[in-house]
């Protein structure tokens, strides 16, 4: 077989090459963050630092357009390498992309002069990439660990700003506390299996019996946790609305967007390779999280003024939606999921781009009534941030692609081979629920009166509005034509989803007693 | 053009002709409505001459030359419009030399394309051609099994209506010139006709029972639209509103029975319905159902017992509308489905006897009704309840061709009878406008000796009202008559007489109505002659100023009405019974629509055309002319105009007459019965009940107000300690593990 398109990962070299494209992007931040240190501080090196990040993200984006275009495939290892990673890749990408662009005009506005903080996103997005590649329960802790420290550090970045610390911190507890679960389940599930490797696992899970064994549910449930407090889950979600708010705009957007992707992204790969096995018995704490998730998320929204945290909730209700999607455990399910990252992430960095364009020197600005009679004043800006409120409540045409997002996710649920027809009505409901918050939004800017007292908002910088501009068009077109994101995530279901493998040649099986029956 | 013939439609013999161009007969009339709409956008108004006489002072059209003077004399500071109901500042429309252009022109392009393709059909063979020629343009609905063309069809009821429909429709358009003149909204009234006339010929000429359904609701739209024209008084807006929801009752019959019929025989074309309904059981209860839900909306378009309460105040609308729609061709709606349908109606003995009953219940009753109305246009609504009624009579009872032919003369004498009367309330407003009266212009009380002021009038109306009575050789005198000479016939030999009704046996009730027929033919000559009397004959009671500007109307106006004159005259021509053969050829309608019928009339028949003999038909016809003279003898000789005095001074009526006279309290009755506990119902249950107090203040309110205080709940637990959400986090934990136990 020819060695540029299938892959022995049990070679070292052909496990770099599998790893390429994160690699890539990991040396080049390395690289950059020395060069970010190595100038003094001023608005035009940060300026520089954050076009190479750029850069750096385009060549990434085109090495994972390679793997794309051969159709690379790999034996099963600890990497996965499949279609499901590069599009998952590409949604991540697409935020990081967004958040750096907005970084380097909003770090400017507020005087903070921190170069390095562009390419600490570009770390964190590296171990998100990890994440989204992980076929091993190692691989996907260490993901995880460098998204989040680094995100931490994000969070906190406006020095001067007392909120901004305050998030840092509450975020840095919360998540060590959570990851001590997430490590914690971990343990308990190899300690069940004896395995890291995800395929491992559910072979293991089904040749030895295992779906009962309580060790194994106990690491089951843990992970759950852990995956639920970095998807903000409820009731795993208390943090986010706080460190939402306190954090710089541009990495709340990004904090709503690519790690909640990257972290479903995960999550759903293990929960659909490893613990397919053991579907019946993590299938009704699932439920009940995505059906919580929704509704908590919906319903606490519905009393938020301040635009931050009313996206907060928003991202929390839609982590809600995607629950469903991994409950469902099908192919369909995860090709939905994908297709709805792909119209969250546009649409969330869209609208917190608005949020920073309208923002005011100092985070001044944010509450919803600032927005009245935005229309009047900035109607395009109007017109955007009512595409994506649209496009986050799911209407048709006017919110493009965000009906077919749900659209999917809901027909996955009732087409699943066990249809999930009450999380399908959860759904609907608690999204005519969501209209009360993002309408109102809506409402605000194009029906009530300017006034009089508010000062007309600045014109946008050239990058956020290139940013919102770009976001909505794209939100639109897709929603014209969603069959050609569609086809892309056909066919992108993780290895384990359909069958768990019967063998694997990768890890060799230790010597455990056959199985008690 | 999309064009999409059946295989069968390119071998039709009329393929290839002008009847090719069968899909612009309803584009025409449309497009004048997209003109005329486009124009009546344009808020120009332009202040008018300050007397309307100016304009036709010139076209030397007065009666007397002395009135033009002395109407001249006048037209100084005067500011009113002069027509209509109500004193609007003249104020005409700057395009409205161009609405007055198109409007009438694409009726009349239509007309000339239905006369071409009359003499193409003519001489494709006629009245031999039994498949209609069909034209499908698209597939309207496709949903599983059911499969619905956009199709039009013409066969030779199609093409009576549509001339009835374009040829009359000229006419009227071009009264309207003259009649709607200074009014400001001048190209939205054409706007309305011209769109009435489009969905008219969409209702005759659709190929199944949805496009038909099509036309049948855009000419009620329509019709609302004009009867409201002067919307700004309430009065015109409420008869336009209760014109539409009485009908709204009817249309509800017809979707049931289309739906019924596609439930049981998978179609909705003509056609193929036609071909298919023998399979189902003759006189059952299924086709009696089908058919009587037909009915329904039948008594609902075409005003007859009883839906018919909305006709008489759609006379709120402008006058040449109530001669359009509500005599000429909308109300005659009803008929033309039956005779449609007639395939199912004769299936059905049991419906068609209802159809009769009704039919001739409501010629009666709305007869009785028109001898004590004292609006002459309230006379006509009436009159023209009590005739569609005769119509439905003769459709009811199985002769579709007598039905179809009163169907047209009606058209043309009740077309001529509100003309008439519109000329003389434009004579009546003028006079009284020029003095600043506010009498009422449409109260009969008002005229009398109109004669000798406006003499073309007056002698084509008598023309329609000998016509409408029934005197020998007007149109109405054959028509009616073919009527009830059909109903006499059946009574004694059909299925319709084997059946029975509510237990009595079909032919007692067939002789029932027809001596129900005959009296309500006594009752029609009385009531039209007492109308004309009290028109124009007797001393004038106007006022003494005001006589002085009674005048004929301009050419425009008076011209149509001559050709209605001729039509009524000699409408019967296009049947003459076998008795009056010396004067043409015998029953030219009868082949004519034989195609379309012709089964049908034999299948109620028992298969043998009814045949009287010579002496039963002379009796016959005898006896009605003897009726008809009888009436007029008694209205002219019992009458004393003498006595009348103008409304103003008139006392109360008292008993019977003050019962006729508020037509029954059938208003009252149904506002008692129905309307006030639906309204009572509606708002006082549903309303404060169920959609204040449930929906929007337990489900909608209540729903947002639970949401809320939710909302509230979490946003006091989201406190900011950490410690408090370490400790959700914690019991989040123990949630997750307990699932976990749960299978």
């Amino acid at each position: 077989m020819n060695f540029m398109t299938h892959l022995d990962l049990s070679f070292p070299a052909q496990l770099s090459l599998a790893l390429l494209p994160d690699l890539l992007l990991m040396g080049g931040a390395m690289i950059l963050l020395l060069w970010a240190a190595w100038r003094p501080e001023s608005a035009r090196h940060q300026r520089s630092v954050g076009a190479a990040c750029l850069g750096l993200i385009v060549l990434t984006t085109i090495a994972i357009g390679w793997f794309m275009y051969r159709h690379v495939t790999a034996t099963p290892g600890p990497i996965a390498v499949d279609r499901f990673r590069w599009i998952a890749d590409l949604v991540l990408l697409l935020g990081t992309a967004g958040t750096i662009a907005l970084s380097m005009d909003y770090n400017e506005r507020e005087g903070i002069f921190a170069p390095e903080s562009h390419v600490l996103i570009l770390l964190a997005t590296s171990g998100m990439m990890l994440l989204a590649a992980a076929r091993d329960l190692m691989i996907v802790f260490l993901g995880i660990e460098t998204m989040s420290v680094a995100t931490y550090v994000l969070a906190g970045m406006n020095r001067r700003s007392p909120r901004s610390a305050e998030a840092a911190m509450k975020y840095f507890l919360l998540g060590a506390f959570s990851t001590a679960f997430l490590l914690y389940g971990m343990a308990l599930v190899y300690g069940a299996t004896g395995a890291t490797n995800l395929s491992v696992i559910g072979d293991r899970v089904m040749r030895f019996g295992l779906t009962t064994s309580p060790l194994l549910l106990t690491g089951i449930a843990l992970m759950l946790v852990g995956f639920g407090f970095k998807v903000a889950a409820a009731p795993f979600h208390m943090w986010a609305p706080d460190v939402y708010e306190g954090a710089p705009t541009p990495i709340t957007g990004y904090m709503a967007a690519a790690v909640k992707a990257a972290a479903f992204a995960a999550f759903l790969r293990i929960w659909y390779e490893a613990f397919t096995p053991v579907y019946a018995s993590w299938h009704n704490a699932v439920w009940w999280l995505a059906a919580v998730t929704m509704a908590v998320g919906n319903i606490i929204a519905l009393r938020q003024r301040d635009l931050k945290r009313l996206l907060a909730y928003s991202s929390i209700a839609h982590a809600g939606y995607l629950l469903v999607a991994l409950t469902v455990n099908s192919p369909a399910g995860s090709e939905a999921f994908l297709f709805y990252a792909f119209v969250y992430t546009i649409a969330t960095m869209g609208s917190f781009a608005v949020v920073v364009a309208l923002g005011d020197p100092g985070e001044r600005s944010l509450n919803v009534d600032d927005y009245a009679g935005l229309w009047t004043v900035r109607p395009w800006l109007a017109v955007a941030m009512a595409v994506f409120m649209l496009a986050l409540l799911g209407f048709p045409v006017f919110g493009g692609a965000g009906f077919f997002a749900k659209w999917y996710v809901i027909r996955a649920a009732l087409q699943a081979p066990s249809p999930h027809w009450k999380l399908a009505v959860i759904l609907v409901l608690t999204s005519v629920i969501s209209a009360g918050y993002y309408l109102y939004v809506v409402m605000v800017m194009f029906m009530r009166p300017r006034v009089a007292s508010a000062a007309i908002p600045a014109r946008s910088r050239g990058l956020t509005g290139f940013v919102i501009a770009a976001s909505a068009v794209l939100l639109i077109v897709l929603g014209f034509f969603p069959e050609r994101l569609v086809r892309l995530t056909e066919g992108s279901a993780p290895y384990g989803a359909l069958t768990v493998p019967a063998t694997s040649s990768a890890v060799p099986l230790p010597s455990l007693p056959p199985a008690r029956r | 053009m999309l064009l999409q013939h059946e295989v069968s439609a390119a071998a039709h013999p009329l393929a290839g002709t002008v009847v090719e161009w069968l899909w612009l007969l309803p584009l025409l009339p449309l497009l004048g409505f997209v003109i005329n709409g486009l124009l009546s956008l344009v808020p120009a108004t332009v202040l008018g001459p300050g007397d309307p006489d100016m304009a036709h002072g010139a076209d030397g059209a007065h009666g007397e030359a002395g009135h033009g003077v002395a109407v001249h004399a006048h037209e100084t500071a005067d500011e009113h419009g002069a027509h209509g109901d109500d004193h609007h500042p003249v104020v005409r429309h700057r395009f409205a030399w161009l609405a007055s252009i198109v409007g009438p022109a694409v009726l009349a392009i239509a007309f000339g394309l239905a006369v071409a393709m009359f003499f193409a059909m003519r001489g494709a063979g006629g009245g031999e051609m039994h498949a209609p020629f069909v034209q499908r343009y698209f597939s309207w609905m496709p949903a599983g099994t059911f499969h619905l063309d956009a199709a039009f069809q013409l066969d030779q009821l199609s093409m009576l209506m549509v001339l009835v429909i374009t040829g009359v429709g000229t006419l009227i358009h071009l009264f309207s010139i003259g009649y709607m003149q200074d009014d400001p909204g001048y190209p939205r009234f054409f706007a309305y006709l011209n769109l009435f006339v489009a969905f008219m010929l969409v209702l005759v000429l659709g190929a199944n029972y949805p496009v038909l359904f099509v036309g049948w609701e855009g000419v009620g739209l329509c019709s609302y639209l004009l009867i409201g024209f002067w919307f700004s008084e309430k009065a015109n807006a409420d008869a336009g509103k209760k014109a539409f929801i009485v009908n709204r009752i009817g249309d509800f019959g017809l979707l049931i029975a289309m739906f019924l019929l596609f439930a049981n025989l998978g179609t909705l074309d003509f056609v193929a319905v036609n071909e298919n309904v023998t399979r189902l059981a003759f006189g059952g209860p299924l086709i009696t159902t089908i058919c009587l839900f037909m009915f329904l909306g039948c008594t609902g378009k075409s005003a007859q017992i009883p839906l018919y309460i909305w006709l008489p105040d759609a006379m709120a609308g402008p006058t040449p509308v109530s001669a359009l729609i509500h005599a000429a061709t909308m109300v005659t709606a009803g008929v033309y489905l039956i005779a449609r349908s007639s395939v199912l109606f004769s299936m059905a003995p049991v419906a068609g006897l209802t159809v009769t009953v009704i039919g001739a219940l409501t010629a009666i009753f709305a007869a009785t009704i028109g001898l004590k109305q004292w609006d002459i246009k309230k006379v006509l609504a009436y009159s023209t309840v009590s005739q569609l009624g005769y119509m439905f009579m003769g459709v009811g009872s199985g002769a579709y061709v007598a039905g179809v032919f009163h169907l047209a003369t009606h058209a043309f004498f009740k077309a001529l009878l509100f003309l008439g009367s519109g000329s003389v309330i434009f004579a009546m407003h003028a006079a009284y406008h020029h003095t600043g009266s506010h009498e009422d212009a449409q109260d009969m009380r008002n005229m009398g000796g109109l004669a000798p002021y406006m003499r073309v009038t007056w002698i084509l109306m008598w023309i329609a009202t000998l016509a409408i009575a029934g005197v020998p050789f007007f149109a109405g005198f054959f028509s009616k008559d073919e009527i009830l000479g059909s109903l006499f016939l059946r009574a004694h030999d059909s299925t319709l007489a084997d059946a029975r009704w509510l237990g009595i046996p079909g032919s007692a009730v067939l002789y029932g109505a027809y001596a129900l027929g005959l009296a309500a033919a006594l009752l029609t000559a009385i009531y039209m002659t007492r109308m004309m009397i009290y028109t124009f004959h007797g001393p004038n009671r106007t006022g003494e100023k005001e006589r002085d500007h009674l005048h004929e109307a301009p050419w425009i106006m008076t011209g149509p009405l001559v050709v209605l004159g001729i039509l009524s005259a000699v409408g019967g021509w296009l049947n003459l019974p076998a008795i009056t053969s010396f004067l043409g050829p015998v029953g030219a309608l009868d082949r004519w629509l034989e195609p379309v019928v012709g089964e049908s009339a034999l299948r109620v028949t028992n298969g043998v055309a009814p045949e009287a003999t010579h002496s039963t038909e002379l009796a016959l016809v005898g006896g009605a002319v003897a009726i008809a003279l009888l009436g007029i003898i008694i209205a002219a000789v019992r009458l004393k105009p003498a006595r009348l005095v103008p409304k103003a001074q008139s006392p109360e009526e008292h008993g019977i007459e003050r019962v006729l006279a508020n037509k029954y309290y059938v208003d009252e009755a149904y506002d008692r019965v129905v309307v006030e506990p639906t309204v009572g119902l509606s708002r006082g249950v549903l309303w404060k009940g169920i959609d204040q107090g449930i929906i929007d203040n337990v489900l909608v309110n209540g729903s947002a107000r639970l949401a809320r205080g939710f909302s509230s709940l979490g946003s006091w637990v989201q406190s900011g300690q950490i410690g408090t959400y370490a400790w959700v986090l914690v019991i989040g934990v123990l949630a997750v593990l307990g699932a976990f136990t749960i299978r």
